[in-house]
């Protein structure tokens, strides 16, 4: 067995069956992690002592007859997430120092299942951003490429599992941020339903939209993490209580009597070549396992961007108000509190989360409430409307995760430009739909000579997490793309 | 829509962010550009579309009343993170602006 | 304004001149077990920073969850005063910073208030009698306590502030009054009659010397008989009812002066100095807050369907206007005993039960239990619902009294020895022998023996010294051991004399 390389269903059995303690998961991976993460940078800590203490917790529990899903699964936290004695940055300079006294629901969960922490992940500060390159605490790089993004905002946790330093990771996705890495980095990305998952602990960047879900390498992988972590939380009043289907057994193989929905207004035109072709040849092979191939229309998924860049920024104008300088994170001294809050946002606040709270703040302000926060939410209305239409002709929709594979470091200077990345994820998230990339193929990007991965989004209608992992599972079953591309850098036991 | 008219500085003061002249200078144009994109929206139709806040159905989500100690944080723990504490208080500098 | 133009009375001509237009916003403290958003203790004071968990210091990552008691509580509060309950409610988030408020915003409602319009009904000191329509009652949370340290204590010259976050996220409801009141004494009277219900309702305790009832007067002025409004100023976070007398009554003489002297009001919020006994500016119109409202996406919508509100509205019980009317217009009490019953709860549920004893003599209850019966109880520190003397005891006391089977000085010695020992007064009066002797012969029989043995002073009496009739009286009630009946033993005496 190989707690590198190995899934983490193989290394559950095998610690289950007692084949293999959870300590000598730990004990193999954390070197490894501590010589291969000099050059990918996925994380922003790790900690050994603490994956050794649960590893050991597991090995008792296993040893006193427990059976767990996760039992001895390597698992990496982006570091927007609380845990109890951790530093806790959300990739920010204002948190620098904050240690966690709580943990976050869903990583309390996961560890309850017996996952290992290995550490924290680096990510786009305050989850905003689609390279990582936003994080006050370094880049991430890709696995695949060391001078290209990794995809943002959940960057090291992409990064971790494509690079092979974690099993399993948590990110969380606002607008694309688990898909578009998990695209860059030829791993399975996974945002539920929103309200499927507990936000408890997740440090808020929009929370209408903010939603926890797992990266893997594998679709059943990505399932057997959903599983563990989804459900009601009695301390998210967001979360929905539903029954949460159990999806990690029997996801399906084929794609028989499935109606795939392809978007006419995301037509592949404006993509390029090479990521054109790659798209063609994933829609070919869904219609070649048995999928049935419907035109659908999302009239106003273009308005996804501009609805988004209202809602988004001003529910971070509001969420990001608590770091103050008065209770935790970063001061700057003033000579009263008001210059003191002034001085500490100023210094701890990065440019692209200042630009979000700024136009979030005018969104929301006296005089433009109705022209923008309100019309978005409106036209928010509207795109859910459109996608429940589209459900009507079809069971899930497939799109390009992302725009084009992963883009050179200071590549997209330009605000618009990045934000334009996230155009086919965010009208899914803007309806709250469960939505996954997987694993497409590879296409060289034409700034570059070497082949880097790219990913599938599929969606489906709110609370199908089943029926949208058996889709996935069944076309990565049939095509193994991810397995066709090692990345070259790292991933060397 | 009035995208012209951002008031910059009248933003920054209202979310409590000192802003240097040179992020004044750069964010302005950005912020231009970013709200000619969200100008488009105006072309979408939404008379007579209820706003959605949430997109999850729920209703009435509430507790029970009662104390949750296991959710509680220690007197030491709080205080743990402060930036500047005095005996048992959390300690800011003085408060000048009446708000509230 | 200087201090010294402050305590200058006006004159009552100009007082006449002007009418003061007054609009209340109260904030009462719900009485839960947790807080509002989180379960953290909802009781006052403690060590510093020792109630508190994630989401009351707006960690980072933390998330409210509402408390369904405090959502009731705020359904009764709005019953009480015949408000609607929209089947639609919502949170909504009221963005501004301040350091006692850990999330710089407040988790507040804006468009969609839990309670919409209804009515105070409230009673004056005289007796007179108003109401004050309501715009709404909202829900809220409380805000942590800043203490500034400087030598003195006060804001202006402090150096550093001190915060303790008990309280933040103590659930919190706000009823915001129409400008219906024209005076201090209705302004006083409106929010006392908040207070009561409250109370009684048992949805908030409102200590007012521990804050948990605050209230921001609206005040304006105009001439008498104007249809406008003036423009107002708005106190702010008034303690006390005598601060609100005080406050509202300064600024309304403040505002006149200004007028009167050819200056403007203008739209602003004052601050209450109670020890210079004047309001001072806060900050104008122009400089108010942009507090950025949007709804709470932490939150869900809220839907009170009407069983609910059904099953809330089975469990009111009667308001104390409600119970200040029975007491005035039924019971026959003046204002102020009405008052004092009204006031003390325990008090007027025991008066209630005596009353129903004693035959429903109110008035006669009345008098013992605000006479000699609340002076037994200062004596000896004791609740009259927690002393001896049931209130059944005390009716069948009043009824005794009414059919005249003891006197009122029997009647005194039987509450004594009911405070002291308890039991019942039939049994006291049976055992002591303080029945009234009401027997016609029995009496005459007394009479006759006094008439006799005081055969002087019946002869002055009938020279027409009628002054010694008190003193045959007297000898009369004494010779029975004070049993006779006195009506009964004047009426035989004169007819006796008069032969």
């Amino acid at each position: 067995m190989d707690p590198v390389k190995d899934s983490a269903r193989a290394i559950a059995r095998e610690v289950n069956a007692r084949a293999v303690s959870a300590t000598e998961v730990a004990e193999r991976l954390i070197p490894h992690v501590e010589r291969v993460d000099g050059q990918l940078g996925a994380y922003l800590q790790l900690t050994p002592d603490l994956m050794r203490a649960h590893a050991r917790r597991v090995d008792e529990r296993v040893a006193a007859g427990e059976r767990l899903p996760l039992a001895g699964v390597p698992v990496a936290l982006k570091d927007n997430m609380c845990l109890t004695g951790t530093r806790t940055t959300a990739g920010s300079k204002i948190l620098e120092n904050f240690v966690a006294p709580y943990t976050a629901t869903a990583v309390q969960r996961l560890l309850d299942a017996g996952a290992l922490p290995i550490g924290k992940t680096n990510l786009d500060e305050f989850a905003m951003g689609s390279s990582g390159e936003n994080s006050a605490f370094g880049a991430t790089r890709n696995p695949y490429d060391l001078d290209r993004v990794p995809g943002g905002s959940s960057a090291g946790s992409a990064a971790s599992v494509g690079g092979f330093t974690a099993t399993l990771s948590l990110g969380s996705d606002t607008g694309g941020s688990i898909r578009e890495p998990a695209a860059f980095c030829n791993v399975v990305g996974f945002k539920p339903t929103y309200g499927r998952v507990s936000r408890y602990g997740l440090i808020a960047f929009a929370s209408s939209l903010d939603q926890i879900g797992p990266f893997a390498r594998t679709v059943e992988d990505a399932a057997l993490a959903y599983d563990v972590i989804a459900g009601k939380d009695p301390l998210d009043a967001t979360s929905v209580d539903r029954e949460v289907e159990a999806t990690a057994g029997d996801l399906r193989d084929d794609l028989r009597g499935v109606r795939v929905g392809i978007v006419k207004e995301f037509g592949l035109g404006e993509l390029d070549a090479a990521s054109r072709a790659c798209y063609e040849a994933a829609y070919a092979d869904l219609e070649r396992l048995g999928a049935e191939l419907v035109e659908v229309a999302l009239p106003t998924a273009k308005y996804g961007l501009a609805t988004y860049y209202l809602i988004a920024p001003a529910e971070c104008s509001s969420n990001l108000a608590r770091f103050d300088g008065v209770r935790y994170g970063l001061r700057v001294d003033g000579s009263d509190v008001g210059e003191m809050y002034e001085r500490t946002r100023a210094a701890g606040f990065g440019a692209e989360v200042k630009r979000r709270i700024l136009i979030g703040t005018y969104a929301l302000s006296s005089g433009y409430y109705d022209a923008y926060y309100l019309k978005a939410q409106k036209a928010r209305t509207r795109i859910a409307e459109d996608f429940a239409r589209a459900f009507e002709r079809c069971d899930v929709i497939a799109a390009p995760a992302a725009a084009s594979p992963a883009f050179r470091f200071n590549a997209k200077n330009d605000p618009v430009t990045m934000y334009l990345m996230d155009y086919y994820t965010i009208p899914g998230s803007l309806a709250g739909l469960p939505s996954l990339s997987v694993p497409c193929g590879a296409a060289v990007p034409e700034d570059g000579t070497r082949s880097m991965p790219m990913g599938l989004q599929l969606t489906s209608p709110l609370f199908t997490e089943r029926a949208l992992l058996g889709v996935a599972h069944a076309y990565e079953r049939a095509t193994m793309h991810a397995e066709k591309l090692t990345p070259p850098e790292t991933c060397n036991t | 829509m009035p995208s012209d008219r951002i008031d910059i500085r009248h933003v920054a003061r209202l979310a409590r962010l000192a802003l240097t002249n040179e992020e004044i200078a750069t964010f302005g144009p950005q912020l231009g550009d970013l709200m000619a994109h969200v100008d488009d929206l105006a072309q979408l139709d939404t008379q007579d579309v209820a706003a959605t806040a949430q997109v999850v159905p729920s209703r009435n989500v509430q507790r029970a009343d009662g104390l949750r100690p296991e959710t509680m944080v220690s007197h030491d723990a709080a205080l743990a993170n402060a930036p500047q504490r005095q005996g048992p208080f959390f300690r800011v500098p003085r408060i000048i602006a009446e708000e509230g | 304004m200087t201090t010294s133009e402050a305590t200058v009375e006006l004159s009552s001509e100009l007082l006449d001149k002007y009418e003061a237009v007054i609009g209340i916003e109260c904030h009462v403290e719900l009485k839960t077990v947790s807080k509002m958003f989180c379960g953290c203790p909802n009781s006052f004071g403690g060590e510093p920073n020792t109630k508190v968990c994630p989401v009351c210091l707006a960690l980072p990552g933390a998330l409210p969850v509402p408390n369904a008691k405090a959502l009731e509580h705020m359904i009764r509060a709005g019953l009480a005063f015949g408000a609607e309950i929209p089947e639609h409610s919502k949170f909504d988030r009221k963005n501004y910073f301040y350091p006692d408020m850990p999330k710089n915003y407040q988790i507040s409602q804006y468009d969609m208030p839990l309670t919409q319009g209804g009515v105070v009904r409230y009673w004056l000191d005289d007796g007179t009698r108003g109401e004050c329509r309501l715009t709404r009652i909202h829900i809220e949370e409380d805000t942590g306590k800043s203490t500034h340290a400087s030598a003195d204590g006060r804001l202006a010259s402090s150096t550093s502030s001190l915060i303790d976050f008990n309280r933040a996220g103590v659930p919190l409801m706000e009823c915001v009054g129409e400008p219906d009141l024209r005076s201090a004494e209705e302004a006083v009277a409106f929010v006392e009659t908040l207070a009561r219900t409250f109370r009684e309702l048992g949805v908030s305790d409102v200590k007012m010397e521990e804050g948990s009832l605050r209230c921001d007067a609206n005040v304006s002025v105009r001439l008498r008989g104007a249809s406008e409004y003036g423009t107002k100023a708005e106190i702010k976070n008034i303690n006390s009812f005598r601060s609100l007398r005080r406050a509202t009554e300064s600024e309304i003489a403040r505002q006149i002066r200004v007028i009167e002297s050819g200056g403007r009001v203008i739209q602003e919020t004052r601050g209450w100095d109670e020890g210079a006994g004047v309001t001072h500016s806060q900050r104008s119109k122009e400089q108010a807050h942009d507090y950025r409202y949007f709804p709470d996406p932490d939150l869900v919508p809220l839907d009170v369907t009407a069983d609910v509100v059904e099953r809330v509205r089975a469990t009111l019980v009667e308001t104390p206007f409600e119970r200040y009317v029975r007491y005035v217009d039924s019971a026959g009490l003046d204002s102020k005993r009405a008052t004092q019953l009204v006031d003390d709860h325990a008090l007027a549920a025991w008066f209630d039960r005596a009353v129903a004893t004693g035959g429903g003599n109110a008035q006669a209850v009345v008098a013992f239990v605000l006479g000699d019966l609340s002076r037994l109880a200062n004596e000896s520190g004791t609740h009259i619902a927690d002393g001896k003397v049931t209130p059944d005891a005390l009716g069948e006391l009043v009824a005794l009294t009414q059919s005249n089977a003891i006197n009122s000085k029997a009647a005194k010695q039987v509450l004594e020895t009911l405070w002291n020992e308890g039991g019942s007064a039939k049994a006291i009066v049976e055992r002591e022998g303080l029945a009234q002797v009401s027997d016609r012969g029995a009496v005459e029989k007394i009479v006759d023996e006094v008439l006799a043995a005081n055969e002087k002073v019946v002869a002055d009496y009938k020279a027409g010294k009628t002054n010694v009739f008190g003193f045959l009286t007297g000898a009369v009630m004494k010779a029975s051991r004070g049993k006779a009946n006195p009506t009964l033993a004047q009426e035989l005496l004169k007819e006796k004399l008069g032969a």
